[in-house]
């Protein structure tokens, strides 16, 4: 005889198990999840100069970032979790930039982003991060935040919290400093970002340290013969010659110079491409008695910094293979900073909270293989540390000569110095 | 003035083969700046590994270029020219092409700047006062003379000829028995033989990365205009023009106007003689 209370209680043991089980699925479901989210890599997203005008630095930016995601990877990645780099080639085309970043927030579902190569490329990238409210790591912009003046944004160039004059600083810190004193300068540059800025603080030091200028020019970036400039500028008989170009030009003015026979006191200042180790192989002892502003140098005070002998050693063994520069003194060990500091904050915070990570990193000194890193105003670092080089002794055009100290010594700052100027230029030149 | 003279005559080196493709054949070949780099890196490769002074790898891959151009045009006839589809999509092919040299220069070489050192890089002579570098004399001179060597080329021989009459009429020249179509490829080989040398001079002057073609798509464009369509000497004195008014613009005025005044002679010159200077 069926008891009819037991209708209602089987009913609900029926209930009861059908439901225990959707929800020992979802738990076990959830579990899962969470083992695989755990599993998965957290990806780091940025569009890179892969190729295109800045590719030269691009690349070897990339390298170096790829160093580091296999020595934290190493190491057991960062909060447990593998590290995976995403990146595109926004081929040095700020028009990309937005596109690019969008599709690693939107569809990669990336975790952090950096910006890629140079102050053109990062400037569009400042929007999309100030609206999402990301935190950015910028890769050597030039007074990218001037005008935004967003918190999140951290660059990882040592240009101080002036970077307009961080370029030119030490240059003219150092000719006002000679005796006799040279009175007298020529400034020029490409009409390009960089150059201007950087001849923008040139300015403001000249007027600062009581120089005259005698000639203040620019030229179009697409200039093919340069003696013409030089001629002018040697017309003025100037005892400083400032420059501010990008690679092709450097090399233009600096054979033009050879060629007119222009022997001013001091030459150089801002000129990129100078540092790149298949331009100094070219130039050979044409870079002689060049003052010239660095960011590296193989001088025993920058390879006091911990772990960067190791870095340079990994990223030389891999530099041919990935055809980029194979010495590695100018971005590398910057760029492999930059995600250094974004990973021990990561490490630190144990989050991916992009709120979270800006808080830290703005008020964190970090230990990198550049040196101690610290954040001050507008992201850039608290104290600039442009360094101003001066090439001197360098015979014939061989590689193994740039590789150790002495061919590129530090003159300022004070601190990483590793020898005394050759003054006057000529006199750097025999 | 002078160092103008010298930099036209290299204007006119690395212009020479889009005045013979763009100017006398009418196909718009924006993939010409990129053979020129790409005659750059021939003469990189040379001078780095064999120490062979660029001119004169330029002059060795000439015949390489030349096949290179007829395999080139050949294949741009099949898919576009013969349809009558050349004008948009032509100029998409070269599009591609430009970027297909310049991504296969990337992966080849890397995305370093390179350059040679010759035995005349930075060395000039003094000629009463006025000193001449011969890092643009050379490339001068070697302009001039490829100027010289196109001129006659067009001028006395029966191909030059025949590259002239299918300038002007392809129809008339098919009635006289001749293809049209051969006539096209040696005139496109020839054009891209003459970036071989164009590249080599082009690495005797300034460093290169594979993106450098951007740098002279304009230029060289402008510089076949302003000489008037199909006349190669043409294209020597506006490069001579152009040459001459970024130098003096240079020199006196600031260089920042120099492009500026360059392209406001060629608005000028087309304002009043829209075929160009020597253009019929």
């Amino acid at each position: 005889m069926k008891q009819p209370w037991r209708q209602p209680i089987r009913s609900w043991v029926l209930i009861g198990a059908v439901i225990g089980n959707f929800v020992g699925i979802f738990v076990l479901a959830g579990a899962g999840a969470f083992v695989a989210r755990a599993a998965d890599p957290i990806k780091i997203g940025f569009g890179m100069a892969l190729t295109g005008g800045l590719s030269a630095n691009g690349k070897p930016a990339l390298l170096a970032m790829q160093i580091w995601k296999d020595d934290v990877n190493k190491k057991g990645g960062l909060l447990g979790r593998s590290v995976e780099l995403v990146y595109y080639d926004d081929q040095t085309n700020p028009a990309t930039v937005p596109g690019i970043y969008t599709k690693l927030l939107d569809v990669d579902k990336v975790d952090l982003i950096t910006s890629g190569y140079g102050t053109n490329l990062i400037a569009p990238l400042m929007a999309i991060a100030m609206e999402r409210k990301l935190t950015i790591m910028g890769m050597f912009g030039l007074a990218n935040n001037e005008k935004y003046q967003y918190p999140n944004y951290f660059q990882i160039q040592p240009a101080g919290p002036d970077p307009q004059t961080s370029t030119a600083i030490g240059f003219f810190e150092l000719a006002a400093k000679q005796n006799p004193r040279p009175q007298t300068v020529a400034i020029v540059g490409a009409d390009a970002e960089y150059p201007q800025n950087a001849l923008v603080g040139a300015r403001d030091l000249i007027k600062k340290f009581g120089f005259k200028t005698v000639y203040d020019k620019t030229y179009p970036p697409t200039t093919v013969d340069y003696t013409p400039i030089v001629r002018a500028i040697k017309a003025t008989n100037a005892d400083i010659v400032f420059v501010a170009s990008y690679p092709p030009d450097s090399v233009g003015m600096l054979r033009a110079a050879q060629e007119v026979g222009l022997q001013p006191k001091i030459f150089g200042g801002g000129m990129v491409g100078l540092q790149f180790t298949s331009v100094m192989t070219s130039m050979g002892p044409m870079l002689n008695g060049i003052v010239n502003y660095d960011f590296w140098a193989p001088e025993p005070t920058m390879l006091a910094f911990p772990g960067v002998k190791e870095f340079l050693k990994e990223y030389q063994l891999r530099a041919e293979k990935a055809g980029v520069d194979p010495l590695g003194y100018y971005l590398p060990p910057y760029s492999y900073a930059l995600v250094q500091v974004l990973g021990q904050a990561v490490e630190a915070t144990k989050s991916l909270d992009q709120q979270k990570l800006a808080d830290y990193i703005r008020a964190t000194e970090f230990s990198t293989i550049v040196g101690k890193v610290k954040f001050g105003k507008n992201g850039e670092w608290a104290k600039g540390r442009t360094l101003m080089v001066q090439y001197q002794k360098v015979q014939g055009t061989g590689i193994d000569q740039f590789r150790g100290p002495g061919k590129k010594v530090v003159l300022y700052p004070e601190e990483l110095k590793s020898g005394n100027i050759i003054y006057p230029y000529s006199a750097a030149k025999n | 003035m002078v160092a103008g003279l010298l930099i036209g005559g290299f204007y006119a080196a690395v212009s020479l083969g889009i005045g013979l493709i763009f100017g006398l054949l009418d196909i718009a070949n924006i993939a010409q700046p990129a053979f020129v780099v790409l005659g750059a890196y021939m003469a990189y490769v040379m001078n780095d590994s064999f120490g062979l002074d660029p001119i004169l790898s330029g002059l060795l891959f000439t015949p390489v270029f030349y096949v290179l151009g007829a395999v080139v045009y050949r294949v741009y006839y099949a898919s576009f020219e013969r349809r009558g589809e050349e004008s948009l999509r032509g100029l998409v092919f070269f599009f591609g092409l430009l970027f297909i040299i310049e991504v296969s220069l990337s992966l080849k070489f890397g995305v370093d700047y390179r350059l040679v050192q010759t035995a005349y890089t930075s060395k000039s002579i003094d000629l009463g006062g006025v000193g001449i570098a011969f890092r643009y004399l050379v490339p001068c001179v070697v302009g001039v003379a490829m100027t010289l060597a196109l001129h006659l080329f067009l001028g006395r021989t029966f191909y030059g000829r025949a590259i002239m009459a299918v300038s002007q009429d392809r129809l008339a020249l098919r009635l006289m028995g001749a293809n049209p179509v051969q006539i096209k490829t040696i005139a496109f080989g020839v054009g891209i033989a003459a970036a071989s040398l164009g590249g080599a001079l082009l690495i005797s002057i300034a460093p290169v990365i594979p993106s450098t073609d951007r740098d002279y798509i304009g230029r060289m464009f402008a510089i076949t205009v302003l000489g008037g369509m199909g006349s190669i000497g043409g294209t020597l004195v506006a490069a001579v023009i152009l040459g001459v008014a970024e130098s003096l613009m240079a020199t006196f005025f600031g260089p920042s106007w120099s492009l500026a005044v360059s392209f406001g002679i060629l608005l000028v010159v087309l304002a009043v003689r829209p075929a160009g200077l020597f253009g019929r």
